[in-house]
């Protein structure tokens, strides 16, 4: 019988998060798969699970998913968990996925593989494979706990793909009480972002300490502009609050999978390349011949970053005709 | 406001952190150590807390003989004291081991807040705080780049997908903290001198009634079983910029069709 794997669904911007629609694709290849949404969600959301591959959706609309943080969604997983058995329950490496699958691997008691880049299911466990150290080795590793395999996966692991199917849905009840309700959002700020989205984006020009200053990602957004991409920054950059988080790729930002990535005056750090490894072609420019960056590119210019952007710039008008 | 930074002193950042294939673990032995410098930051912010609202930090590790240096860096930077647990029988444990070690300490002090880096710079899991928090039975208080505390009530802004959520809670609570919320001081000449005097508490596995069953290699619930490298990415062609870098790039664009 095809084993139970659960996916955690999780809404970003009043839409089903793509990373939920990769791991239900992923999970309904290797079993059944199933989602948990927990929270109000939009409308056309237990469709959306359904056709990238659930076939049982457990819904609570309860507002208290959204109101209070973590506590209620681990409390009704735990419930759920211990009635189904599922045989691994599936975050996306995001914020929320990452304080569920802490607050549930402790309780459970059970672990968690983190940092997932793709499963199987073995001898009646999972076994995972993750990229260590920035992706400088490949683990394969296992939860030898019994019960539920709990698996952080990193973003743009598994292709989301569509399939024609309905799916059942199971109302669950909501916690309630001062045990989940110890951490209250009282307000959700959006900061504008500006530009093309990292996301989808088929060019990615990123800059890191490199560029010396803010006013020099000018430079970066007119050579983006000219390859229809987006700006992206290392840690390091948004950190100094040169530009915007959203902005950030890397570990902790965004993993991105273009098919071009122009790394400017960025060293590569660990933390950096576990972000855009995956990208199709990688160019990199710095002045640092030893720079780490260059291990992983296809074309590497030693060089002045504020001399070969520029005449890069100059260099593709001139091609286009501009 | 007693506060606890739980902090990981880990191999310093000039170093090209190697996986030994006998343990299947980082190798930490030999190799210079820091503190994190994610962890630095969490010190940070309780130094301030402790600043404006009174009281003091104690730093909490768990590590080899190593981190010492770590230690003393933090406690040179304005720590009160230190917990240092140090055994052999620790090496190996996963997330889960780590989370139960330092809880088993924390439960041994007293303290209004617990503040973590959101992940270290070395391994980054990024789960033992949420763990921690669990097994403590406070609230968790997850991505904040600014923290906030008027009397017994804390708030954070705390990172999303795409700004921030205002979060707020009771003490005690668990805070972790992202690397860009503030700028870790530099421990002056005053403090160095006072680290040496500050007591650093030790505690074995034993003394914190943890049994191989739960931390260390054979109480870890992950397990690698297999370590490997990655396929090399084909070599890529490196050239120095003589004046003509930006056109070589344009070119190498123009082959694969990407302008």
């Amino acid at each position: 019988m095809a084993q139970l794997i659960w996916v955690y669904a999780e809404v970003v911007e009043e839409k089903i998060a793509p990373t939920t629609l990769e791991l239900l694709s992923k999970a309904a290849d290797v079993g059944t798969a199933e989602a948990i949404l927990l929270g109000p969600a939009p409308e056309g959301a237990v469709t959306a699970l359904a056709s990238y591959g659930a076939t049982k959706v457990y819904r609570s609309a309860d507002p208290i998913f959204r109101d209070y943080l973590t506590l209620p969604a681990a409390e009704t997983l735990a419930t759920l968990i211990g009635k189904y058995r599922p045989a691994v329950l599936l975050f996306a490496s995001s914020y929320a996925g990452r304080d569920l699958a802490a607050a549930l691997s402790a309780r459970l008691d059970s672990g968690a593989i983190t940092d997932v880049g793709d499963f199987v299911l073995k001898n009646g466990s999972v076994e995972a494979a993750v990229p260590a150290l920035g992706g400088s080795y490949h683990n394969t590793t296992t939860l030898v706990s019994p019960g539920t395999k709990i698996l952080l996966v990193r973003p743009k692991s598994f292709e989301p793909r569509e399939r024609q199917q309905s799916a059942g849905v199971e109302e669950v009840e909501a916690p309630s009480g001062p045990g989940v309700t110890k951490a209250r959002v009282t307000d959700r700020v959006t900061v504008k972002r500006e530009g093309p989205q990292l996301e989808g984006a088929n060019a990615i020009v990123s800059g890191g300490r490199g560029l010396k200053a803010a006013e020099h990602f000018d430079m970066l957004r007119q050579l983006a502009e000219l390859l229809g991409g987006a700006v992206g920054a290392t840690r390091a950059v948004v950190d100094a609050g040169w530009v915007p988080y959203s902005m950030q790729v890397g570990q902790t930002g965004k993993t991105v999978k273009p098919k071009l990535y122009i790394a400017c005056g960025i060293s590569g750090a660990v933390q950096h390349l576990a972000g855009m490894k995956s990208s199709g072609a990688i160019v990199a420019i710095n002045k640092d011949p030893e720079a780490p960056i260059f291990q992983c590119a296809d074309l590497g210019v030693v060089g002045d970053v504020f001399k070969v952007v520029p005449q890069l710039i100059e260099e593709i008008k001139k091609r286009k005709g501009l | 406001m007693n506060i606890i930074v739980c902090a990981k002193v880990i191999p310093a950042s000039s170093v090209t952190i190697e996986i030994d294939p006998a343990t299947r673990c980082m190798v930490r032995k030999g190799v210079p150590h820091e503190l994190d410098p994610a962890a630095a930051s969490a010190l940070e912010e309780g130094l301030r807390l402790t600043e404006r609202h009174g009281g003091e930090v104690r730093l909490l590790t768990m590590g080899i003989e190593d981190a010492t240096v770590g230690i003393r860096n933090a406690l040179a930077m304005g720590a009160a004291s230190a917990i240092h647990i140090l055994d052999g029988a620790l090496a190996g444990s996963d997330t889960l081991g780590t989370a139960k070690a330092l809880a088993a300490a924390i439960r041994r002090e007293t303290f209004d807040l617990i503040i973590c880096a959101t992940e270290s710079s070395d391994s980054y899991s990024g789960i033992v705080p949420g763990q921690l928090a669990r097994l403590l039975g406070i609230t968790p208080l997850t991505f904040a780049r600014e923290i906030g505390v008027d009397g017994r009530r804390i708030t954070i802004k705390r990172q999303s997908e795409n700004g921030y959520d205002v979060v707020e809670a009771e003490l005690p609570a668990l805070v972790t903290v992202t690397s860009g919320i503030n700028e870790p001081r530099y421990p002056q000449l005053k403090g160095i001198m006072a680290a040496k005097k500050k007591e650093i508490k030790r505690y074995t596995a034993a003394d914190l009634g943890l049994g191989p069953d739960q931390v260390g290699a054979s109480g870890a619930r992950e397990r690698v079983l297999s370590i490997g490298r990655p396929p090399a990415r084909k070599a890529g062609q490196i050239l120095q910029d003589e004046g003509e870098g930006g056109k070589r790039i344009a070119d190498f664009l123009a082959e694969l069709k990407l302008i």
